[in-house]
């Protein structure tokens, strides 16, 4: 499932209804001559064409009608002071704060999914395309770290918050969250919701750091080797920076896919509203510690979790599509500024 | 071993013998001229039969009615084309005229737009975008400009230069015209003649009798454009147009299809696009010369080879350039 | 023979003279011979792998107990399930054994339910779309449907929820549903517009984005000499779109069904807010109000029961829903994989 294949063809198969004959010199307008009528196709065509254009026109305004509902509750609801202002506990909507913990919540769990699946993703894509040939030994083992990250890709997420939780309820993971008088490990912490959102995030960064590694041009590999220099150094200074707008790619995909993420943070940041730092330490207190994100805030919020504030949670939700839409805008900007062709392929696959 | 020390060299008795299957001739023995290896064919090509036999040959077979008239054709690609200038024609001022029964050879050197040409022919040039036409063309007396394109390629088929099989078995690539082009969809029991007929007359059809519902795309290069030229034909075309069908095949399979193409000529009108000049020689009945777009000599075999009227058609056929 | 020269370092002696840190920071700055760059590379290259394996392993060991019970007929029907999560729920550290009693059937329908209804209604839409956005849409709408469909993708699941609850329930709850469907159901369960038709609804749309860009990479992947050769042989283009390049991209289709199954499998977050939260089992029997009865997927009761995971008896039932749902992703996997093999054999590009 290669991410960064040619565009889709452009042209196909045209007729058109009608169309002005040309004879005698060369007309200026391109001249088409006459395409086949529609009186010729069969039943069961015409309605596919009719069910062709009525999908594709239904997708656009799905879309339309999410991102303009949206936006009209959001402006409806969202206030500047929601923003910056931190949740509290309260009966009612005038007192229950705004959203800026969850905002928080939010971006640190972004960094630390991102600090954690970054090298992991670029590591592994290098490895597997450049140390990737070898003896049958080494191809079985590319096979073997290609699937699993397949496996990853295709695994629920809850299924990896339930693992994140397993994983870190261990006693030898005591440090990355809260140990509770009792003995037993409370498993729950922006570190561990973090490293979690780091499987999620490694998928579609690898997809796309891989594709752009197949894409170098081999001279570009040879050219180096020629003169000498070690393949680790090749990669560091010819291969990298060639991939760059790839890993920028994958990186903003990885950070989309984050920021969507419900379940992880349900389950493994506890079920707070405020931040509540763990510990003593400065830095570390803060990641032992629990919270909530926008997600969480938005789930929490609605007539599924308390349903307090449904005010709130179109206030949140909104600034959560405006994430999105900005981080797809990205996306495309890095797609088009890195080859002049639009459509999926260049832009990374979706998943 | 230090840096400045040098092996030895070794002396000339020391170096190993190549061993060779028959005698290497030693520098200054020019008599000793080694045996010509026979080269053994599982079958030879078709002998070539000299032109004023096949002009014999067909003289007794009449040219059947005319099929495609050009006249005062051009084409030209939108915008910057590959000389620079914009809008160049790549086809200027073409007046043809293509019977059933013959087989007109279109030849001359790369970009002189032959191929142009003949995707001309069944509106095939609509699918790049910016090529723009010009003049008339006739099928049967009816300006194919008005005829529906679906209807226009069901009469003039297209051999392509790579075999372009479809990813399906034998039997559904012959079939895929015959199914598509009729309004309603046909029983197997109607197409099993038909195709067995196609594959019979592009001569396929003893080689693949066992299993026709074997995969299109494990014949071999020859086999899958014979079977190109099957599915081509099954539709009774009335023109047969071949651009380059041989280029990208073996010798054998090039003379099995020349043989091929002689003996579709008496059903069909084929235009054949080729670079090779001996091709055109052996296969076709009249040749048309092009060069940068122009048509420089339209005449029989005989006449184009032997006598060329034009110098440029002297050269090229003499192999001056190309 | 003379010594060589030493390697890369320093001058012999300040060699013998640094501190071990300082030798193994050194070495560590130092240009990287190429054997140890790929061995590191490997091994964090192999991480990945060890996580699939630590889940497969945590997930299976917490959820032994549940199968220690009953073996594989938990997976059966039979009793309350409420009430069987409501006793593990109230179970404490030393539970007995009766409170691993569990017998999914009914979330187990639920989920079936929902993901084929989904499948079947994303993948003709899902196709119908990309062969609109590759062959038939003009110019501008062409380049429009890209980000659009790419927006859809990415929207979080809990917006699709809200969205779910907060228009479409009240909807299909005020104004599809009629009063005499209500009371022919009174007995049984309540409905209040959360169920199937609202969220089968909301998975399609969620999992048909996905089916359709790996669809329009598969058409652009067609070569272009089939389609001209189509063209050639006098075939109009719907019709060469249907005979020969759905033909062609056959196990494209696959693959795009299969992730977009898991990703319905998956679903969490959306079914729980806009499925009723109910453990019912939907029967087509009751004709059209069969679309209106809630449910209850695996995931969406993992999630909705997330909180009691400290006693011991929910938590390896929870546990074990996650294995039966991480299973099943794997064996969609492999089924696409094995479906796709075949296929090989026409030329078709798998």
């Amino acid at each position: 499932m290669n991410a960064f294949a040619s565009s889709p063809g452009a042209g196909g198969l045209s007729s058109r209804v009608g169309g002005p004959p040309s004879r005698g010199r060369l007309s200026s307008s391109p001249s088409r001559g006459r395409g086949s009528s529609l009186r010729t196709w069969r039943l069961g065509e015409r309605l596919a064409l009719i069910a062709a254009w009525a999908a594709g026109l239904s997708l656009c305004a799905i879309t339309a009608a999410i991102v303009l509902y949206m936006g009209f509750r959001g402006i409806q609801y969202l206030r500047p002071e929601l923003l910056f202002s931190r949740p509290q506990a309260s009966l009612s909507q005038a007192g229950s704060g705004g959203f800026l913990d969850p905002l928080l919540g939010t971006a640190l769990l972004t960094v630390i999914g991102i600090a954690i699946a970054a090298p992991l993703g670029i590591c592994s894509a290098l490895w597997i395309v450049e140390y990737g040939q070898g003896g049958r030994a080494r191809q079985a083992l590319t096979r073997v770290v290609e699937s699993s990250i397949e496996i990853v890709a295709g695994t629920p997420d809850i299924v990896i918050a339930l693992f994140g939780l397993a994983l870190f309820q261990l006693h030898l993971l005591a440090f990355v969250s809260f140990t509770a008088s009792g003995g037993g490990v409370y498993g729950r912490s922006f570190l561990a919701a973090g490293a979690m959102m780091s499987l999620i995030a490694l998928p579609p960064l690898f997809v796309a750091v891989r594709d752009g590694l197949l894409a170098v041009p081999a001279h570009m590999r040879e050219g180096a080797f020629a003169l000498g220099k070690t393949r680790i150094a090749t990669i560091r200074r010819v291969l990298l920076p060639a991939v760059r707008s790839n890993i920028a790619t994958g990186v903003t995909l990885g950070v989309s896919r984050i920021i969507a993420d419900t379940a992880i943070v349900v389950v493994l940041l506890g079920d707070v509203l405020r931040t509540e730092t763990q510990g003593g330490l400065p830095g570390l207190s803060l990641l032992r510690g629990t919270g909530s994100t926008l997600t969480s805030y938005v789930y929490d919020n609605s007539p599924a979790g308390e349903g307090a504030a449904p005010q709130k949670a179109y206030a949140a939700a909104f600034v959560l599509m405006v994430f999105v839409l900005l981080l797809n805008l990205a996306v495309e900007r890095i797609a088009r500024a890195h080859s002049r062709s639009g459509g999926f392929a260049a832009g990374g696959g979706i998943v | 071993m230090k840096m400045h020390e040098v092996p030895p060299a070794r002396a000339m008795h020391e170096i190993p013998q190549v061993r060779t299957t028959h005698e290497v001739p030693r520098v200054g023995t020019m008599h000793e001229i080694p045996p010509v290896r026979t080269i053994v064919l599982d079958r030879p090509p078709a002998p070539v039969r000299p032109v004023r036999e096949r002009e014999a040959i067909r003289r007794v077979a009449a040219p059947g009615p005319e099929r495609l008239r050009l006249e005062d054709v051009s084409v030209s690609y939108g915008g910057a084309s590959t000389l620079g200038r914009r809008g160049a024609n790549a086809v200027r001022s073409v007046s043809l005229s293509i019977h059933q029964g013959e087989v007109l050879a279109l030849i001359g050197p790369s970009g002189c737009g032959k191929t142009t040409l003949l995707r001309t022919l069944n509106r095939l040039i609509e699918l790049t975008p910016g090529a723009r036409r010009g003049g008339r063309i006739l099928l049967d007396g009816e300006d194919i400009h008005e005829l529906e394109d679906t209807a226009l390629r069901a009469r003039v088929a297209m051999v392509f230069q790579q075999p372009n099989p479809f990813p399906m078995s034998i039997f559904d690539n012959v079939a895929f015209a015959l199914r598509e082009q009729s309004r309603r969809r046909p029983h197997r029991r109607e197409l099993e003649p038909l195709v067995v007929g196609a594959l019979e007359r592009a001569g396929l059809y003893e080689e693949v009798r066992e299993d026709l519902h074997r995969p299109a795309l494990r014949l071999s290069g020859g086999q899958q454009q014979r079977l190109c030229i099957a599915r081509a034909i099954a539709p009774r075309p009335e023109v047969l147009l071949m651009d380059e069908p041989c280029s990208a095949l073996d010798p054998i399979s090039t003379s099995v299809i020349e043989e091929l193409i002689g003996e579709l000529r008496r059903e069909l009108a084929v235009v054949i696009v080729t670079h090779n000049l001996a091709q055109a020689h052996r296969v076709a009945d009249k040749v048309a010369f092009m060069y940068l777009g122009d048509l420089v000599e339209y005449g029989t075999t005989a006449q184009v080879f032997d006598e060329p009227r034009a110098p440029r058609t002297r050269d090229y056929v003499r192999g001056a350039f190309g | 023979m003379t010594r060589s020269a030493p390697p890369l370092a320093g001058p012999a002696d300040t060699r013998r003279g640094r501190s071990i840190p300082a030798r193994a920071l050194e070495r560590l700055r130092r240009p990287w011979p190429d054997s140890r760059a790929g061995r590191t590379l490997g091994a964090v290259s192999l991480l990945a792998c060890l996580c699939v394996a630590a889940m497969v392993t945590f997930v299976a060991v917490r959820a032994w107990p549940i199968f220690a019970h009953d073996g594989l007929g938990w997976l059966g029907p039979g009793g309350s399930l409420s009430t069987q999560i409501e006793t593990m729920l109230n179970a404490s550290t030393d539970a007995p054994a009766s409170a691993y009693r569990l017998h999914v059937w009914p979330i187990l329908y639920g989920t079936l339910l929902i993901t084929t209804l989904a499948v079947l209604l994303a993948v003709p839409l899902a196709v119908l779309s990309a062969v609109f956005i590759v062959e038939l849409a003009p110019g501008p709408l062409r380049r429009a449907m890209v980000p659009v469909v790419r927006l859809l993708a990415s929207v979080p699941s809990v917006i699709y929820g809200q969205i779910g609850i907060l228009v479409l329930v009240p909807f299909v709850g005020n104004h599809l549903i009629t009063t005499s469907q209500r009371v022919a159901l009174e007995s049984r369960v309540q409905l209040t517009g959360a169920g199937l038709g609202v969220a089968v609804v909301i998975l399609t749309v969620m999992i048909a984005p996905i089916m359709v860009a790996l669809v329009c990479e598969a058409l652009g992947a067609v070569p272009s000499a089939w389609r001209e050769g189509a063209a050639a042989l006098g075939v109009n283009r719907l019709r060469a779109i249907r005979a020969l390049t759905l033909r062609a991209i056959r196990p494209a289709i696959v693959a795009a069904t299969v992730l977009a199954t898991a990703r319905a499998l998956g679903e969490a977050i959306m079914i729980s807010m806009v499925s009723g939260s109910v453990f019912f089992a939907p029967a087509p029997t009751d004709g059209v109000a069969f679309f209106y009865e809630p449910l209850r997927t695996l995931a969406s009761t993992i999630i909705d029961n997330h909180e009691g995971i400290g006693s011991p008896a929910l938590r390896s039932a929870l546990y074990a829903l996650a294995l039966l749902l991480l299973f099943s992703a794997f064996v969609l996997s492999v089924a696409g994989y094995l479906i796709k093999l075949p296929l090989r054999r026409y030329g078709v590009r798998a």
